[in-house]
């Protein structure tokens, strides 16, 4: 994906703190209006580089630009920030009212009266909190606190907005709520927004392009369907929710898929790669379905396997079946299918999943350069 | 017994009355005391907002000097400051030692390390991160620090009335720097000593009840500070 009107931009950033290289992204351009997530496990840089990006942390090395020019040379820190706004985990109020919150950017930069009272009730109602206004801070719920805490951000008409894993505390039906909301604000206002979170689902909802991080690093960026269905490692795969990695070796090459061996077993799957080349095979859970009939082996019918249910785990609207047949594979079941096919712990099934729902990892592209970033730790120099 | 109630019943005549010399003494005492703390307040609070937010080589020396001044016994620091202003002493040209005015230099050494720790302990509190989110609202530096002034507004009051009563109640100093000279440099605490050695309870017992109604009023607000929630 090109961006062609880039707002942000990082190039050769490096964040070195206490000899540790925290962030490295040799490039990174984020387009006006776009929604990117950073998703990542914790200690992958997130926090650390939405914090070198708005500046709130001084990178070690390289730029950042913004509009094409060069924060901290042609364009002042402070110029640069109040242009940006933060939305932290914690809404990091102050002890005041909820209006004098909303307030507080825009008083920051001397707005008169009458301007701050205008664009405060135009926020709070945006964020449905007009009602609380004039409450104390202290005591808000954890949503109201957040909600107070979007609406203090977008009070300075922000031109890139920040977002460190603004939902992580917050209960689900209030997440959901607020996430509704804050995309909402979003899609109208066309801020550009950078959400660090660890929740793929959020990143799902919310953006335009997702960067998945690793020690520091951007491993793969892409837009959402592309990091989710084709992971570039395992790493990414296992974060994105494929729960079926598989290890195996192409066995036969055809046109345009190929047949892999996973212990003894045959797998088609969709994909480029040459006989006896060792490969991943990633298999969503969600595209493995379930029947109580037995393999139809006659056919030529490929990717329907016999097994027997090790486990099941409710995940609340779906249950998680875990089953092994000759591999372990896993299955998404809604609650209602469960309760039509009976299943249980050790019973036999079958399972099966199409040739395109497979996403093909060559060994050369886990192992290689094209898939991780090279770590550059030689030139750490602070 | 008799001499307790005696000395309670007298004192409390002496307090609703409106003894001119009690209430001398107890106006004096505030006015020194005040004027120590407020002394105080202006190095502590700039010293410890300072201490608490930036990072520079030998800082926890620095907080753990702070820290054990918070407990500096006040006939040390009288004892140093008579020498100090001794005639022969370093700063014996100013010819301030038995005047109110060495009262106020001795209480404000005494008050400014305990205004100091508690204001580094308040600026310290505050979560870190606040610090970041008042930069990317926009603020420079000195709008930070006024608006984490703000922030810690009531544990900064907190030290103020540590620092008060860590004043209003010492008796070292005060007695050693002011000579507790009558209607010049009696301040409660000296007065209380005084009226003690002399066997009059009555004064004594109501200087003793001042005394612990300033002390429950700072431990008041010192309370409401405690039990008091920050916001999320």
């Amino acid at each position: 994906m090109t961006i062609t009107n880039s707002i942000l931009e990082a190039r050769s950033l490096k964040v070195i703190r206490g000899g540790s290289l925290l962030v490295h992204v040799p490039s990174l351009t984020i387009g006006e209006g776009e929604t990117l997530s950073l998703i990542g496990p914790n200690g992958a840089g997130k926090t650390t580089l939405l914090q070198a990006l708005s500046y709130l942390m001084r990178p070690s090395a390289g730029d950042i630009l913004f509009r094409g020019e060069k924060v901290g040379a042609s364009y002042a820190i402070l110029e640069y920030r109040r242009k940006l706004a933060m939305v932290f985990q914690e809404p990091l109020l102050f002890d005041t009212t909820v209006f004098e919150n909303v307030a507080s950017g825009l008083k920051i930069r001397g707005l008169g009266a009458g301007t701050i009272r205008q664009i405060v009730t135009e926020q709070l109602n945006h964020f449905g909190i007009g009602h609380l206004s004039d409450r104390s801070a202290r005591t808000l719920s954890g949503g109201e606190a957040q909600r107070t805490s979007l609406a203090r951000a977008f009070a300075t008409k922000p031109e890139v907005l920040f977002l460190d894993e603004p939902f992580a505390s917050l209960d689900p039906p209030t997440r959901e709520a607020i996430i509704a909301d804050l995309g909402k604000v979003i899609a109208k206002t066309r801020t550009t927004t950078v959400i660090a979170t660890h929740d793929r689902n959020e990143a799902l909802r919310l953006s335009d392009r997702i960067a998945m991080m690793d020690s520091g690093k951007i491993i793969q960026i892409g837009r959402p369907s592309d990091v989710m269905n084709r992971p570039v490692d395992e790493l990414v795969a296992a974060f994105v929710g494929i729960e079926t990695i598989l290890h195996g070796r192409v066995r036969e090459k055809q046109r345009g898929s190929i047949i892999v061996d996973i212990n003894g077993k045959e797998i088609e799957a969709v994909g480029d790669a040459d006989t006896a080349t060792d490969v991943v095979l990633c298999i969503r859970p969600e595209n493995v379905t379930l029947s109580l009939f037995p393999a139809v082996t006659a056919t030529s019918a490929r990717n329907v396997f016999p097994g027997r249910i090790d486990r099941i785990t409710p995940l609340g609207l779906v249950v998680k079946v875990e089953i092994s047949c000759g591999f372990p594979l896993v299955a998404y079941v809604t609650a209602n299918a469960m309760e039509d096919l009976s299943l249980l712990e050790g019973k036999e099934v079958t399972a099966q999943f199409k040739a395109t729902a497979i996403h093909v990892i060559t060994k050369k592209a886990t192992d290689g350069a094209s898939a991780r970033l090279p770590a550059e730790v030689t030139d750490i120099s602070i | 017994m008799d001499i307790i109630l005696d000395g309670i019943r007298k004192a409390f005549y002496l307090l609703f009355t409106f003894d001119a010399e009690v209430l001398g003494i107890t106006w004096f005492s505030l006015k020194v005391s005040g004027t120590a703390t407020f002394i105080s307040l202006f190095i502590g609070m700039s010293v410890g907002t300072a201490v608490a937010l930036t990072q520079f080589p030998g800082r926890k020396f620095v907080v753990s000097l702070i820290n054990t001044g918070m407990a500096l016994p006040p006939v040390v620091v009288g004892l140093f400051v008579t020498i100090f202003l001794w005639r022969n002493g370093p700063l014996g040209f100013m010819e301030i030692l038995y005047t109110p005015a060495a009262m106020i230099i001795a209480q404000a050494i005494i008050a400014t390390p305990i205004v100091t720790g508690i204001s580094l302990a308040a600026m310290q509190q505050l979560p870190k991160k606040l610090r970041l989110q008042i930069l990317a609202l926009g603020a420079t530096r000195l709008q930070m620090v006024r608006i984490l002034i703000r922030e810690a507004r009531l544990s900064l009051l907190a030290a103020v009335m540590a620092g008060f009563g860590g004043v209003i109640s010492e008796v070292g100093a005060s007695i050693m720097v002011g000579g507790n000279i009558k209607g010049y440099t009696r301040v409660l605490t000296t007065a209380t000593v005084m009226e003690t050695s002399r066997g009059n309870f009555d004064i004594a017992i109501a200087l003793g009840i001042i005394l612990l109604i300033f002390a429950y009023m700072i431990n008041l607000v010192l309370t409401h500070v405690q039990q008091r929630e920050r916001p999320r």
